[in-house]
Formats: C-alpha cells, structure tokens, sequence
C-alpha cells in the first residue's frame, strides 16, 4: 500500500547465476553512468565556482523536460511556436540525437542565466551562502516541473523504447549500453576540454581566483561556461535516466527525477568534490554497491525495509566522509594553526 | 555614559537580557498589552479577535512549534557555526519518540501490528503506544533526540564546513528510510499515523487534568476553545524555550559555541575543548529538535515520515538566512515570515479571487493575475491541482519561497534581522548620518 516502489529490476526467480550477475552489472554500470554524467555536472560547476550545485536535480529535470516538449510536443519550450526539427512519424535515430543536442543547448542556456541572475552576484561570499542560493533556485524550479510533468510523467520518445538485446539467457537494454555511451563521451568531452586552452583557464580559476584574473583570464566567462557545461551534463544524465527501463514505463517524473541530485552526492563525496577522476570512479563504485546490494540482499528485505538499496549510497557517504573527508581523489584540506 | 549604543561598563550589563532601556520598554509594553487584552479593556480587547480567530489560529500555532525546533537550529547554526541540514531528522527523532511513548491508540508495546498486515484498520492497526502522559513523552522526546544528536556527533565533528552538512543531509535520507523499514512505529509510509493529542495527564486516567482537544474553561474565567489552548500552551513553551536559548547563549557554553563559530583554532588555543562544545551544540539543537518535532507532529494529529524530509530542513535553513543569523530576534523574525507569507498568499489569492468580477484596481489586477478555468493568461489558477500552465497556489508558493532565499541571500544576507538593526540605527543617530 503506497510504498514507494523503486524501479529495481527484479530479476525473476529460475533465472541462472551467471545471467543474474551479467544483467546485475549492466544495471550497475548504467546507473554508474548515470552518475557519472550527473557527477561530472556537478564537479565542473564546483572545480569553477567553488558552488555545490544544489538545484541539479531541478535543472536535469528541467533539461529532461525540454527535450520531451521538443520531442513529445513537437513544440519549443516557452514558445508556442512547433520544433522544426521534430520528425514527422518515424522516431528516427539521427533526428532524436538532433532534438538531444537542441535539448541540451537549452539547457545550458538555462545554466547561463541562472548563473548570471543568482549566483554572479554571490562571487567572494561564503560557501554555504552559494550552495543556499542553489537550494533556493532548486525549490523554486520545483513546482514548474512538477507542474508539467503531472501525474503520469512525460514521454522523451526514445526511438529503441524498451526493446533490449539478449545475450543468452540474459536482457541487455539499450537504454543501458546508450546510458553507458553517453557517459564516456561525456566524460572523454570533459577529459578533452580540459586539456583544451578553455580547459586550462578554467583549472587556473579554480586553483586561484585572483592570480587567474591578474594573468589576463576572464573569470565571469569561466564561470559562465562552467555552469552552462555543468548544467548540459545534468540535463544529459536526466534524459539518460528517463529512458525506459530506469523508470519502468520510460518518462520524465516526478517521483525519481527530482532526487536525483542527491542521490549523486554519495558519487561526489566519495570521489572527492572537485575531481573528475573521482567522478568516474565513484560513480561506478557506489551504483555497483547500490545495485549489488539490492540484487543480491533481496531476501532480507523484510530486514531492511522495501527500497534499502538507495540508502547504502549515503551509508558509504557517510563511512567516506568520517574516514577521509576529502574522497578518493579530491584535495586534502589544509588548516593551517 | 547614556545615549552611546554598544558602551558596556560591566559585565552584568553585557550578560543582560535586555540591556538598553528601548528593549525594556518595549516588553513592558509587551506584557501590559497582554494583561489588558486578558482584562477586556477595549481597545486591546479587538486584539485577540484579530489573533484568536479561526482564520490565523492554526497557521500561528503550527508557527509557534516550528519555532522551537528553529530556535534550536539557530543554535547549532547560528551560534556554534555547524552548518546542518539534518534538523528534519532530529525533529523526525523526537516526533516518533513521542508517538511511541504517548499514543494511546496500542496497548503496550505488544500491540505493534504493521499497517499492511491489516489493510483498512487504520487507526487500530500499525499503530504502537505505550500511552503515557504527556510529561513523560514531550521530556523524553527532546532526550532521545539529543542522545541521537550526541551519537551522531563524534562523526559530525570530523567534518566540517560544506561536508557536515553533506553529511547531514544523509542522516535526513537514512531517517526516510528508517520510516519505510519500520512500519510498527511510524504506520503506513504515505498516510502516517495519529499522534496523541495535547492533554495533560498525570497517569493514564480516564479524564484529563488539562485538556487541550477540548473547548473549555481555563483558571475558572477564561473561556477558550480547542485551537486557543493550543496555541497558549504553544506560545508559553516557546517563551520558556527562548528564555533558555537566551541564558545559553549569554552563558560560559553560549560564549565558548561562539568562539568555535568564529574560529574554531583560535578558541581551542584558548582553552575551548572543540570536541565537546561541538557535541553540546548538537545534543542542545536536537533537543530543541526533538521538543519542536513532538509538539509539531501532535498539533497537526497525522504525520508521516515523508514529513520528515528535506524540505523541512530547508524550511529551518530558509528561517535561519531570512531572519538573520544569529540572534533570536531574527529567528523569531524568520519563522513568522516564512511559516506565514505561504498563508498570506493563499488568502490574498482567495481575497482577489473574489475582487474578480467587481471593478476598479482590484479588479483588474485579479484579472490579470488569476485564471479561472482556462485559456486566460494569468499565470494563478484557481482550481486546485490542476497540472498544466496555470498553477495553483499551492505551487506558487514553493516558487516564492525558493525565490525569497535568492533575492534575501543576495540583496540582505543579515536577512530581516539585518534591516531591523539598519532601521534602528539610523534612528538612534537621526539627524546624523554617522
């Protein structure tokens, strides 16, 4: 009655080990990349901006729903005018990773005057004052995606639906190699603009404000990039988590998008809040430890309680917060007496 | 001497609690109003018609619990610098302490059926109490909360800055959790169970001492009904709970919290143990958590643990930087403004929405402002939860409050408190600028 049903995969009875393992992993890795993706948004807005991005959750969601207007509505959102690249009947692949790019392009111009209305202003203020301010924006960007999304959730018509490939016995969804896809061009896109002259900007900024600025860096623009970089990835990972078989049906909604933010803090922490690396390991780490545990504790869910398998994300944040604040790859803090 | 702001020469006079002549006359004249509006004398008699009627009532006492548990924030916040977003769980501590000890709906802790093994029997099933008075359950909550604050600490005190209050915000998410795993104390997940009500028992006998779900007399001459006596009993704790936070803070511990606010090296050179005034910190705000969360849960009868989610937390974050950190006034300040403008909109949208078919100014901003059905442009809608453009109020008020922590965070992060100090100031100098 109302227990709020996880969209875990339960695999069915008569099923062999091996072909539980191989479906248990393929889950993991596409929640990995999930995380990854979301991750990564976060830590190029923190490496940056030193602002713990509090309103991802809202703004992927957000980025989630533009690309279901586009798509499902064949609209443009806030206009009402129609998508001129929306395809006629056919979902066709090339024409669904166009509208993907549009989706993603509005999305960073969401990030860019969210950056220039709320957090522009807070440049030199406290940490927490930033992080609240994103808080703020996340709350305030609730209710229009609640709104529009309503009960049911919306549709991203994604042209391989639900179908999936057999390997064996087992069901491999596309959605899940696609996740995964996305995640490492996501993250080799990252790994490129970095290295790039952009890149190298935008580490100097991060290591030091002022020095960056009196070398002749443009530190607003980095800021302005970073959150429009940041906010495409989180937009990224909220499409990629609304394809079908992570929410049963396929959609955008309103009961798992929204948390999606927080349940990436666990990834962040663990690989250290402003690593990249850290990202791509802790992603993977934490949703192998998220799925493994749900696969393969699911006879003691009497124990735990329906739906344990998401707080062993925050167990093992908390573990890595008492043992080693700073994660796997992040920078030690220093408090110099 | 007298006239110059700031001057203090003792240190009785530092400690005071209301140490210039304004603040003293300002809650003399706090205090005779309330005698006089108890008294019937007319002017002042139109006072509680205005508080004490059924419009106001609740929304002021859900206010007054609420804002003990933001008291307590304040101090862990506000006064010994640990930035936590886990107070919902503290409140979520206390709540189901007080649920467990004082619902009379069991018998005995033998009585714990979970809801979904007798679907339907709401009230009788998944319900456990002990049905204890009130004066054991409303103690023990604070206590037990605090005791949780106080095993949480040692792992709190590790981290510090932007990683407490990750932390923290797992602790709110595993406290979900433990309300879905344990459907014998917190009933269904979604619909939640019933708290007891606000009585005063001295043991568990069959008439209350003082009945506050009733309508009745108080004292032999007051006559108040149900919504009255709780808000009364309210507003005393939370006046005794103020007193206490202010003598904390004014006291040894309260000087040494914000040392460890203000540097947390430099106090310990000083001689200030982090370690144990960081958990003291956390064992006083849970315990105000705790209280706060009780009195919250029983007022509004059926809570669930969903209640008990971030967005409570965020409440307390958004009172805390709206009121001004770090003094009280500011806290009390930022729990009318943020548990009442939700209230104020609903009924200024109700107000407009009746303006709509007059005329005049009124009339034309309702119009512009609301929908009523649809294909209008007003971005308001009157009918309740309906999904599409115009929204409802309900979810206007979210985006209000999302928009109010930016603009008070950018344009006044002293918050409320901030102004006050400005205005005052300005006329304490008046005719000079400096």
């Amino acid at each position: 009655m109302g227990h709020l049903m996880l969209p875990d995969l339960m695999v069915v009875a008569q099923v062999s080990a091996g072909t539980t393992l191989i479906q248990t992993l393929t889950k993991a890795l596409a929640l990995g990349a999930v995380y990854v993706m979301m991750g990564l948004g976060f830590v190029i807005i923190f490496k940056a901006t030193q602002v713990l991005n509090f309103a991802a959750g809202g703004l992927s969601m957000a980025g989630a729903m533009f690309m279901s207007i586009l798509v499902a509505d064949r609209g443009l959102p806030f206009l009402p005018f129609d998508n001129p690249l929306a395809f006629s009947d056919d979902p066709s692949v090339p024409a669904w990773f166009l509208n993907l790019a549009f989706a993603l392009i509005l999305a960073a111009i969401l990030g860019l005057v969210i950056e220039r209305l709320a957090i522009r202003p807070m440049i030199g203020q406290p940490l927490f004052a930033m992080a609240v301010i994103t808080l703020g924006v996340e709350i305030a960007l609730g209710p229009f995606n609640r709104d529009a999304t309503a009960l049911e959730g919306r549709r991203l018509e994604v042209p391989w639906g639900a179908e999936a490939w057999s390997l064996g016995e087992a069901q491999i969804p596309k959605s899940y190699v696609a996740a995964i896809i996305f995640a490492l061009v996501a993250g080799a896109i990252v790994f490129v603009f970095y290295q790039s002259r952009f890149g190298v900007a935008m580490r100097a900024v991060a290591f030091d404000q002022e020095a960056a600025m009196a070398q002749g860096i443009n530190v607003a623009r980095v800021f302005a990039i970073a959150w429009a970089l940041g906010i495409a990835l989180s937009a990224l990972a909220g499409i990629a988590y609304g394809m079908a078989p992570f929410p049963p049906g396929g959609s955008v909604s309103q009961e798992i998008h929204p948390i999606l933010a927080f349940r990436v803090l666990p990834v962040i922490v663990l690989g250290g809040l402003d690593s990249v690396k850290g990202v791509l390991y802790g992603g993977f780490l934490i949703a192998l430890a998220e799925v493994f545990s749900g696969q393969y504790f699911a006879r003691w869910t009497d124990v735990l309680g329906p739906g344990y398998s998401t707080v062993v994300p925050y167990i093992v944040m908390l573990i890595v917060l008492v043992i080693r604040p700073f994660g796997l790859f992040g920078t030690p803090e220093i408090r110099r007496v | 001497m007298r006239g110059r702001p700031l001057l203090r020469t003792s240190y009785e006079q530092d400690a005071a609690m209301l140490p210039t002549s304004f603040q003293r006359g300002a809650m003399g004249l706090f205090v005779l109003a309330l005698v006089l509006a108890t008294l019937k004398i007319p002017p002042f008699s139109s006072i509680p018609a205005f508080f004490l009627g059924s419009t106001w009532i609740n929304p002021m006492t859900n206010m007054m619990a609420l804002g003990i548990a933001a008291i307590g924030f304040t101090i862990l916040v506000g006064y010994t610098g640990q930035v936590s977003i886990g107070h919902a769980f503290f409140m979520g501590v206390g709540a189901y302490t007080a649920v467990t000890l004082g619902s009379q709906d069991g018998d005995g802790f033998q009585a714990c059926v979970p809801f979904h093994e007798q679907l339907g029997l709401l009230e009788e099933a998944g319900q456990c109490g002990m049905g204890l008075p009130m004066w054991i359950w409303l103690p023990a909550s604070g206590i037990m909360a605090a005791l949780v604050g106080v095993l949480v600490s040692p792992a709190a005190v590790k981290v510090r800055g932007l990683y407490l209050a990750l932390a923290t915000i797992g602790l709110v998410f595993i406290g979900l959790h433990l309300g879905r795993m344990l459907p014998e104390y917190a009933g269904d997940f979604e619909s939640g169970r019933r708290w007891p009500e606000l009585q005063f028992r001295l043991w568990k006998e069959e008439t209350p001492l003082v009945d506050m779900a009733e309508d009745g007399k108080w004292f032999g001459f007051l006559q108040l009904s149900e919504e009255q006596k709780q808000l009364f009993f309210m507003m005393a704790l939370v006046v005794i709970f103020a007193i206490l936070a202010k003598n904390l803070i004014r006291s040894r511990t309260g000087r040494a919290l914000q040392a460890i606010r203000d540097r947390d090296i430099a106090a310990e050179v000083m001689g200030v143990p982090e370690f144990k005034y960081k958990l003291i910190g956390f064992a006083i705000s849970s315990f105000y958590a705790g209280i706060g969360g009780a009195l919250w849960a029983s007022f509004n009868g059926r809570v669930s643990p969903v209640n008990f989610s971030l967005l409570l937390s965020v409440d307390f974050i958004a009172i805390l930087l709206i009121g001004g950190a770090g003094s009280l006034l500011g806290t009390a300040l930022g729990t009318v403004f943020v548990e009442l403008t939700p209230e104020v909109v609903k009924r200024g949208t109700e107000w407009l929405g009746e303006q709509i078919n007059g005329n005049g100014p009124m009339s034309w901003i309702a119009n512009v402002l609301l929908t009523e059905g649809s294909g209008d442009f007003g971005p308001i809608s009157l009918s309740p939860a309906s999904p599409g453009w115009p929204m409802s109020v309900f979810l206007w008020n979210f985006v209000i409050f999302g928009l109010l922590i930016v603009i008070f965070m950018i344009f006044e992060p002293q918050g409320l408190y901030g102004i006050w100090l400005r205005f005052r100031n300005y006329w304490k100098r008046w005719p000079f600028s400096y």
